[in-house]
């Protein structure tokens, strides 16, 4: 954000942090599923998991265990990104010229997000025991459940509302309305629901076991 | 009877791992679980640590069930996986802290020394596991298992791949432990389990086609005793078969007179006359005593041939 001419936070003239925000999901598309394709995978490759899953230990605990270390990965990951904040705050003209509400939310947004690429990285690493195979299908997956049902939702085939709904599986639809400032119920609802359900299927695939 | 196994049978797609088998364990004793590869030993090892259910059947440890007391069940176990799945990025300290974290246990520095002193880990206790030598890392693992004196030890084979100083230790901190546990332990190496197992279940094909203590399989047995005998002139099976009632024999190498003798009877004595009164000379007499590797091999191969 420093060095792009494009989005360089010196040189772009508007005291905002939209950039951030924009590249923000196609860099979680990468990084995220590099943090949690090992959780599953390794352990499957390693013969850890039957070490973790014959100690006094649920699976939902071994889930949510991995989960916010993920997420407490992805935090860390994240704080950095509060130096352009102040420079921005600083260079503002005047100085402390800048839409703290959008920041904000837009920071929960990004967040959120990074907390729904995550589930979507663990459901792909308990799927297989290769890390490479867990990565790919992570930013697959990823890749689908941010742009993929805007795209079908503007292809020119629906009728009435029917698009709109297909837009709002999509995890672009919610993250768009977050960045912009407004935290709405619904959204929030969204990306919970969404976390919930793949964690769920994660606790599915580990459970596959004993099928 | 601390470990009650009922029936149990496991099915994988179409084939059955492990097919009706029951057998019980009680405090202070030592299992060792035997079989050729693929009978079902790792499989009856997973399904008792509850890393996966049974297709049908029931067992208990401890009076408590393996599918309804999951939990429970766990914590009296200590269970060395196969491979002794370890994380090599932890250092030994560590990684013993981090297991007696996951049992609820708050063991001082001081509790974690003398386990690691136990296991005779000390020299290495510094070390990333990913860099111990394998005898090492299954005293890691062993380590584990036991960290939080679990009723039932389950191990399998803990001692493949060790040098047999390693082998020495190992097995008398198995035989340590046994005082007030029950011990399971699977291996290959027969004249281990015969030193230090009290019970022999062998398993073939994923059933139990023997379930006794040593002595026992051994008077079961009798029959299998085999005699190796050399002769230096050729000499006529149909004497031979006259020493003794019940015999089979089987010439095995004719150009050197190496005659095979099955018999229940000790028939060593009679050899020698037989060989005197037809001015035949004994050059040769080896007894394969019925040891726990014959037993192996006649309960395990009978069923294929």
């Amino acid at each position: 954000m420093w060095f792009m001419s494009q989005s360089s936070v010196l040189s772009y003239n508007y005291a905002t942090m939209n950039q951030l925000f924009s590249i923000g999901p196609i860099v979680f598309m990468f990084l995220i599923p590099a943090v949690t394709m090992q959780t599953f995978a390794e352990e499957k490759q390693n013969r850890t998991l039957e070490f973790l899953t014959t100690k006094p230990l649920t699976d939902w605990q071994i889930i949510s265990g991995k989960y916010l270390a993920c997420l407490m990965l992805i935090l860390m990951a994240i704080a950095p990104t509060i130096i352009y904040y102040i420079s921005i705050v600083q260079l503002g003209s005047p100085k402390g010229n800048i839409d703290n509400g959008a920041v904000i939310g837009s920071y929960i947004g990004l967040y959120f997000l990074a907390a729904i690429f995550a589930s979507i990285g663990m459901l792909m690493s308990s799927l297989t025991s290769n890390q490479i195979v867990a990565f790919i299908l992570a930013a697959f997956g990823c890749f689908l459940m941010f742009w993929f049902f805007d795209f079908i939702g503007n292809l020119p085939v629906f009728f009435g509302n029917s698009d709109d709904l297909i837009k709002s599986l999509g995890i672009d639809y919610h993250y768009n309305n977050i960045s912009q400032g407004r935290i709405d119920s619904r959204d929030v609802i969204y990306f919970l629901s969404m976390i919930g359900l793949f964690l769920w299927l994660t606790f599915v695939s580990l459970d596959r076991r004993k099928w | 009877m601390s470990i009650i196994v009922n029936n149990l049978t496991k099915i994988y797609d179409s084939q059955k791992a492990i097919d009706n088998i029951s057998f019980e364990g009680k405090q202070g004793e030592i299992i060792g679980l035997l079989g050729p590869n693929g009978a079902g030993k790792t499989t009856t090892m997973k399904i008792l640590t509850c890393f996966m259910p049974p297709s049908s059947g029931t067992a208990s440890i401890c009076g408590l069930d393996i599918r309804t007391q999951e939990l429970e069940v766990k914590k009296k176990i200590g269970y060395l996986p196969e491979h002794n799945p370890l994380y090599g990025t932890m250092y030994v300290k560590e990684y013993l802290s981090f297991v007696s974290k996951i049992h609820k246990l708050k063991l001082s520095s001081a509790q974690i020394n003398s386990l690691i002193e136990r296991v005779g880990l000390e020299r290495e206790q510094r070390k990333r596991i990913s860099s111990l030598s394998k005898g090492f890392k299954q005293r890691v693992g062993l380590a584990q298992a036991i960290i939080h004196d679990p009723e039932i030890l389950i191990l399998d084979e803990p001692i493949s791949g060790l040098d047999p100083n390693q082998l020495v230790d190992i097995r008398n901190l198995i035989s340590e432990l046994k005082k007030d546990k029950t011990i399971i332990f699977s291996s290959h190496i027969l004249q281990e389990v015969e030193s230090i197992c009290d019970k022999v279940i062998i398993l073939d094909k994923g059933k139990i086609v023997a379930d006794d203590n040593i002595d026992g399989l051994e008077r079961n047995m009798k029959d299998a005793i085999e005699y190796e005998v050399e002769f230096l002139n050729a000499i006529s099976i149909d004497k031979l078969s006259t020493i003794a009632s019940g015999i089979n024999v089987k010439v095995s190498n004719h150009s050197r007179n190496i005659i095979k003798i099955t018999s229940a009877a000790d028939i060593r004595e009679a050899l020698f006359d037989l060989a005197v009164a037809n001015n035949n000379k004994l050059i040769g007499l080896k007894s394969s005593g019925s040891n726990l590797e014959n037993i192996f091999k006649s309960v395990t191969k009978d069923k294929e041939n």
